[in-house]
């Protein structure tokens, strides 16, 4: 897979899909025609970032704040949106 | 209405084991049905379901104390559920407890008005079931002039701006016409469309013969489909493969009492389907039991979870967590013993059996049998016992 996501793109999720916290499982998950997905820990922290607004750039910045002992954050995170994007969980605005 | 839905609890990102959760529920709200399908998979005994349907009020409360189990993901089934006139009830409230619904139809009865009645109530998505290209084996497949109806509904549900999910249920009468099948899927802007090959239970286990493809029917549809796939990434098609035609049984609905809880139109809690066709078994029903009970504690739910109930050859078997033994209902019709291995396995004592049902599909006697369609009056014959020769083969009524 090659990266095409750039630091200044911004997303939302995707067309028909719907991201939302499901407290009986205590994860987020992303719910579509005929499956959902369940987002661990870090899946869901990046996830509920996105809003149609803010940058990746921004959302990086953001983690780095609030987990700043994480390591190599930023590819986790380009990893992670890369394959959103691919399952179309994401699209691009 | 056929379900041969896999759910894709797809834990693509990552998985931890957790307690089982009915995160699907389909409500099969009601049994009647103005189609006809051959291979419906209703019970064949559904006409004593029609007059004892659960009411409005009933179905709102299950789908509240199935939204407390964790249930997310709401199909609302039947027969044809557009025979309710409470599904834009019954949608508001699944909204509101924050479901992520999907309308099963044949589109018999989806006007202009109760689509947008729908939609304003929050109905995420519609799947339209399907039939063939052809106005002759669309109609007499299912029995019924609908050809051009489910055309027109096509384009009603694309309007309103609902994903496109199209049900296709695959058999001798279509199979050939999978090519074309899957470019009416991409000219009417389909975004999923399951091409579920027929499973034989309930009408469809009784017209088995009639319906059967051979392999090499199969084999051709499958290379059409996935050739079509790498072309046309824009439709996902997902494509049920036929368990009869597999050495190795499904994970039928995921695993007994996994994800998959079923609430029937007069209120029976079920782990599958066809399950009211096992022997011994009493199912709890909403209208007298609590539905976080039947779900985790009920003798019916726990009878076939996990792996603890299995003989052999399952029992030693290191596959078992992976197939769990297959369908606890095809094991049962076919074999008469609801624990044995299920008989499509090439480890059951009893594959012979799946042999011969392929055998029979490409005898023309039995091909040229008259198929018995679903509806009220061939339920009844059967429920009595006058239809018994079509399936005195099977252990139960499927
Ligand atoms: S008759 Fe056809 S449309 Fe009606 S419930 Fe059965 S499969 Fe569905
Ligand atoms: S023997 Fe039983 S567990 Fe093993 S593959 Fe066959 S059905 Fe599955």
């Amino acid at each position: 897979m090659t990266t095409q996501i750039q630091l200044s793109d911004v997303f939302s999720i995707g067309l028909h899909h719907r991201f939302q916290w499901e407290d009986a499982q205590q994860n987020y998950v992303i719910l579509f025609p005929e499956g959902m997905v369940k987002l661990h820990g870090s899946a869901g922290e990046i996830l509920k970032r996105i809003d149609g607004k803010v940058s990746v750039g921004e959302i990086v910045e953001d983690l780095k704040t609030t987990f700043p002992d994480a390591e190599d954050i930023e590819s986790d995170i380009m990893g992670m949106l890369e394959l959103a994007l691919s399952k179309g969980w994401l699209r691009k605005v | 209405m056929t379900q041969n839905t896999n759910v894709q609890v797809n834990n693509g990102v990552s998985t931890s084991a957790t307690q089982t959760t009915p995160l699907w529920l389909l409500a099969e709200v009601t049994y009647r049905c103005p189609l006809h399908c051959a291979f419906c998979y209703n019970p064949t005994d559904y006409d004593k379901h029609t007059q004892n349907e659960l009411t409005t009020a009933q179905w709102i409360q299950a789908l509240r104390d199935a939204r407390k189990l964790g249930a997310i993901q709401l199909g609302i089934s039947g027969g044809e559920p557009l025979l309710r006139d409470d599904i834009e009830e019954i949608v508001i409230e699944a909204h509101k407890l924050g479901y992520y619904s999907n309308l099963i139809t044949s589109g018999v009865g989806l006007t202009e008005q109760r689509i947008q009645a729908l939609k304003a109530g929050g109905l995420d998505h519609i799947q339209l079931s399907m039939h063939d290209v052809t106005e002759d084996i669309n109609n007499f497949i299912t029995n019924t002039k609908t050809f051009q109806l489910k055309q027109k509904v096509a384009t009603m549900i694309k309007a309103h701006g609902y994903p496109m999910v199209l049900n296709v249920v695959i058999h001798r009468f279509n199979i050939d016409h999978m090519k074309q099948i899957l470019e009416m899927a991409e000219a009417i802007g389909a975004d999923y469309i399951e091409l579920a090959n027929n499973q034989y239970y309930g009408w469809s286990l009784v017209n088995r013969s009639q319906l059967m493809p051979t392999r090499e029917q199969l084999d051709r549809a499958e290379a059409v489909t996935n050739e079509f796939r790498a072309t046309n990434p824009n439709v996902k098609a997902l494509y049920v493969v036929p368990d009869y035609f597999n050495d190795r049984p499904k994970k039928c609905m995921n695993g007994w009492g996994e994800v998959f809880m079923i609430v029937t139109a007069n209120g029976d809690v079920l782990p599958c389907h066809s399950a009211r066709s096992l022997p011994n078994m009493q199912f709890p029903n909403v209208k007298d039991a609590d539905l976080g009970w039947s779900w985790k504690d009920s003798p019916a739910f726990n009878k076939y979870r996990g792996t603890e109930w299995m003989k052999e050859p399952c029992r030693s078997c290191e596959d078992k967590e992976k197939d769990l033994g297959g369908c606890r209902c095809q094991s049962f019709l076919l074999t008469g013993d609801a624990e044995a291995a299920d008989p499509v396995c090439t480890k059951s004592p009893h594959r012979h059996l799946i042999d011969q049902a392929i055998e029979d599909a490409k005898n023309p006697q039995l091909q040229a049998q008259a198929i018995l369609f679903r509806n009220d009056k061939n339920s009844r014959r059967l429920a009595s016992g006058e239809l018994k020769s079509l399936i005195e083969q099977f252990h139960s009524l499927p």
